[in-house]
C-alpha cells in the first residue's frame, strides 16, 4: 500500500518535472529529492510500533523541507505499509530500492521484518537503519545496517547492574510465552553471570493468561532475593497484581516493555516501589536540567503531541532517531552517495537522540550504552529516577 | 507446603470460574440451534468494554453494569437479525463459519471504537485479598464464582420451568416437531443470541477486574470456554461450569506441581483424553437418550 504522501509528492514531483522542462529553468527547487525509503509495520499486531513510526517520519520529513531539506534539497518519504508480515516487508523493500531507488532506508518496525530484508540492503549497497530492537540485527556487524533502538540484553544489565548495588543477587525470573519476553528472558541468562546473578526460579506464563498466582507462589517458596518479571502487554501488570496478592514484599523488577502509563493504571497501588529501565523519552520532564537528552526529547514530545494529540512512545522516538542519522550522514558525507552516507553513518559521534547518546564504530552499529536507560521507579502512580 | 497447595486450588478455580462463564454462552446457542457461536467470547469483550467506557462517562457502577449488559444484548440481537437469521435454513457449519465471521467484524469494530489498549474495571467489593491458610484469593474471584453458580440455578430454572425455556429445549432437540406444535423457532433463536450474549456480558464485567479487558480479549476467552463446554458436554449447563473450573484446576495444578511452561498443555491433553473416552464431554451425551 502507498501512502498519499507519496502519491502527492509523486505527482507533485512529476508536476515540478514539467514545469521545469516547459520553463527551461534549472533552480535549486527542481533538483532531485533525496529519498528516504520506509517500510513500517503501520497495521496488524505490531501497530502500536509502526504507527508512531509512520507519523514521526511524516511529521520530521515536513519540518525537515519547511526548514529548506538537506543539502538544499527536498525530502521526500517512500512508506509502505508491511503489516507485520516478513514477506511482505521483503517485497516493498525490493520496490524501495529497486522502483523509487531510494538513497536510504529507514525501518523495520520488527526484528522479524527486519531480518527478512537484511540480505537485500546488503546486496544493494543500502544503508539500512532498523528500527527493531533484537540484538541479532548489529550482531555480528553487517556493513550496511544499523539500528537506533536499545536492546533486550542492555535492560537485563541496567537490571543487574541495579540488583548489584542493592547487594542482591538471587533472583527468580518469570516471563510471558510472546517473542519480546523469550527473547529478553535469554539475554539475561546470557549476561547474568557477569554480573554475579543466579536464577533460583525460572517461571512462565501464556500472553493472554488471567491469573499468574501460581508461578508467584512457587517463587515465594525459592529463597529469591528479587523478581524479575521479562515481560510485555497486560501479562506484566497481572503478574504486579498477583505479587502483591500472594503477599510477596520483595524487590520486583519489570522490563522496559511495559514503561507506559497504561501498566500503572492497569496495576494500581500493587506497581508502587517497581523498578525498571525506561528510555529518558518516558520521563522527559523528570530529567535534569543538565542533561544532555533533555532538550532533544522534550522537543520530539512537544512536536509529537501538537501535531497529533497523543502521548509520545518510545518507538516513535526510535523512527526520530533513525531519521535524522540519516539526515547528518548524508550532511556530513555531502552527497547522498551511498557508500560515503554509510561511512558517516558508522562515524557518527555524539549523536544525541531520543533513545540515548549514539558512538557508531566499525564494530557497533547501534552505538548506544547503559546510560541510555533511566532506573525508573514507580512511587504513588507516577514514575520517579531511582536514586 | 500445605499454603501453596491452597494456592495452586484458588488460583485454579478463580480462572475456572471465568472460563465456566464463557462455556455458559457457548451451551445457550448450542442447545437452541446446534451451532457453536464462535462470537461468544466477543460477547464477553462487549460487556466489559461497554462497562469500561460507560464508567469513564461518569456513570456510577451500578448503573453502567446493567447497560453494558444491555449493550451486549443489543448487538447480539442485531448480530442474529442481521447475520445469522438469513441463513437459518443453511446448516450448522455455515451458521458456525457465520459466526467466526461476526466474530471478526465485532472484534475489528472495538478496535475502532475503543482503541487497541488494555482496560481494568475497579473492583466491586475490596482489592484487600483474603487470605485463608496461607492461601490468598481476591474478592473480586468470589463475585465471579457466585456470579457462575446464581447463571447455572436462573438456568436451570428458565429451561425446566418457564415455557419460553422449554420452548427453546424442544427446538434444540428436534426443530420440525417443535414447528409443528406450534413453537416460534425463529423467536427461539432470536431469544437464546439474546441470552447467550447478556451472560456473557454479565461475565465479562465480573472479570474485567481481574482478567483486565481489550478488544481482543474474547479470542483467548473464547477458545478456552469452548474447551471448557466441550470437556464438560456441550449443552449441558452444569458440564459447562464443571468443565470450566476443571479446565482451570488443571491448569493451576498443572503449573504448580509440574511446570508454568506446559500448563496449557496438561489441560489440553488432559481433555483430549477425556473425549476420547467420553466423546459427549463430562455430562454430555445425554443427547441421544434426549429421543
Amino acid at each position: 500500500m502507498r501512502f498519499n504522501t507519496d502519491t502527492v509528492n509523486a505527482l507533485r514531483r512529476s508536476a515540478m518535472l514539467l514545469v521545469g522542462a516547459l520553463l527551461a529553468i534549472p533552480g535549486a527547487w527542481a533538483q532531485e529529492p533525496i529519498r528516504i525509503g520506509a517500510f513500517l509495520s503501520v497495521t496488524g499486531p505490531a501497530a502500536f510500533l509502526g504507527d508512531p513510526e509512520l507519523k514521526t517520519l511524516e511529521l520530521y520529513v515536513e519540518r525537515l523541507n519547511a526548514a529548506g531539506g538537506v543539502l538544499g534539497r527536498k525530502l521526500q518519504l517512500v512508506a509502505y505499509d508491511d503489516a507485520g508480515d516478513a514477506e511482505k516487508a521483503r517485497t516493498f523493500a525490493k520496490r524501495l530500492l529497486e522502483q523509487d531507488k531510494v538513497d536510504v532506508v529507514v525501518g523495520g518496525s520488527t526484528t522479524g521484518t527486519t531480518m527478512a530484508v537484511v540480505p537485500l540492503m546488503e546486496q544493494a549497497s543500502t544503508p539500512f537503519i532498523s528500527l527493531a530492537g533484537a540484538v541479532v540485527i548489529v550482531e555480528p556487524v553487517k556493513k550496511w545496517v544499523f539500528k537506533t533502538p536499545h536492546t533486550d540484553r542492555m535492560a537485563c544489565e541496567k537490571i543487574f547492574v541495579d540488583l548489584q548495588a542493592r547487594k542482591l543477587s538471587k533472583v527468580a525470573l518469570i516471563s510471558g510465552s510472546g517473542g519480546f519476553d523469550k527473547s529478553m528472558r535469554a539475554e539475561c541468562m546470557k549476561v547474568a553471570s557477569k554480573y554475579g546473578i543466579e536464577f533460583v526460579a525460572d517461571e512462565t506464563y501464556g500472553a493472554t493468561d488471567t491469573d499468574m498466582t501460581t508461578q508467584l507462589t512457587k517463587i515465594k517458596g525459592s529463597g529469591a532475593q528479587a523478581v524479575l518479571n521479562a515481560g510485555f502487554g497486560q501479562g506484566p501488570a497481572l503478574v504486579t497484581r498477583n505479587f502483591r496478592q500472594v503477599g510477596l514484599t520483595l524487590p520486583l523488577y519489570q522490563s522496559h516493555g511495559v514503561a507506559s502509563k497504561e501498566y500503572i493504571k492497569l496495576s494500581g497501588p500493587a506497581a508502587d516501589g517497581v523498578r525498571l529501565p525506561a528510555a529518558a523519552l518516558l520521563v522527559s520532564e523528570l530529567l535534569d536540567g543538565g542533561d544532555a537528552q533533555k532538550p532533544v526529547v522534550s522537543g520530539y514530545s512537544k512536536a509529537f503531541e501538537d501535531k497529533y494529540k497523543a502521548e509520545v512512545s518510545t518507538f516513535g522516538g526510535h523512527a526520530y532517531d533513525g531519521l535524522m542519522l540519516a539526515v547528518n550522514a548524508i550532511k556530513a558525507a555531502g552527497s547522498t552517495d551511498k557508500a560515503k552516507v554509510r561511512d558517516a553513518l558508522e562515524a557518527t559521534k555524539g549523536y544525541v537522540g531520543t533513545g540515548g547518546v549514539v558512538n557508531m564504530s566499525a564494530n557497533d552499529h547501534m552505538g548506544l550504552d547503559l546510560s541510555a536507560f533511566r532506573m525508573l521507579e514507580i512511587r504513588n502512580g507516577d514514575w520517579t529516577i531511582a536514586k | 507446603m500445605a499454603g501453596s497447595w491452597l494456592q495452586f486450588v484458588a488460583s485454579g478455580l478463580t480462572t475456572g470460574a471465568i472460563y465456566a462463564l464463557v462455556a455458559l454462552g457457548f451451551s445457550i446457542i448450542y442447545n437452541a440451534s446446534g451451532a457453536i457461536n464462535f462470537a461468544q467470547g466477543e460477547f464477553v469483550m462487549i460487556g466489559g468494554m461497554s462497562a469500561v467506557m460507560l464508567l469513564a462517562l461518569g456513570l456510577p457502577l451500578l448503573v453502567a453494569l446493567p447497560l453494558a449488559v444491555l449493550a451486549a444484548v443489543i448487538v447480539a440481537l442485531l448480530v442474529e437479525k442481521l447475520a445469522v437469521e438469513p441463513a437459518r435454513h443453511a446448516g450448522t457449519v455455515t451458521l458456525i463459519i457465520i459466526t467466526i465471521g461476526v466474530a471478526m467484524f465485532l472484534r475489528g469494530l472495538a478496535q475502532l471504537l475503543w482503541g487497541k489498549g488494555v482496560h481494568r474495571l475497579p473492583a466491586f467489593s475490596s482489592e484487600q485479598p483474603i487470605e485463608w491458610l496461607g492461601a490468598t484469593i481476591l474478592p473480586q474471584s468470589l463475585w465471579v464464582m457466585a456470579g457462575a453458580a446464581l447463571a447455572v440455578v436462573a438456568l436451570s430454572w428458565f429451561y425446566g420451568r418457564t415455557l419460553l425455556g422449554k420452548a427453546m429445549r424442544a427446538t434444540s432437540h428436534n426443530r420440525t416437531a417443535a414447528q409443528l406444535v406450534g413453537i416460534n423457532t425463529r423467536g427461539v433463536l432470536f431469544a437464546s443470541f439474546g441470552l447467550a450474549a447478556g451472560l456473557g456480558a454479565l461475565g465479562g464485567v465480573l472479570i474485567a477486574p481481574i482478567a483486565f479487558t481489550s478488544y481482543d480479549a474474547g479470542i483467548m476467552l473464547g477458545l478456552k470456554g469452548f474447551a471448557a463446554a466441550m470437556l464438560g458436554g456441550l449443552g449441558s449447563f452444569a458440564g459447562a461450569v464443571l468443565g470450566g473450573l476443571a479446565l482451570g484446576l488443571l491448569e493451576g495444578l498443572g503449573a504448580g506441581f509440574v511446570s508454568s511452561a506446559y500448563k496449557d498443555a496438561i489441560a489440553f491433553v488432559v481433555i483430549l483424553a477425556v473425549l476420547f473416552l467420553m466423546p459427549g464431554g463430562l455430562l454430555g451425551g445425554r443427547g441421544s437418550e434426549r429421543v
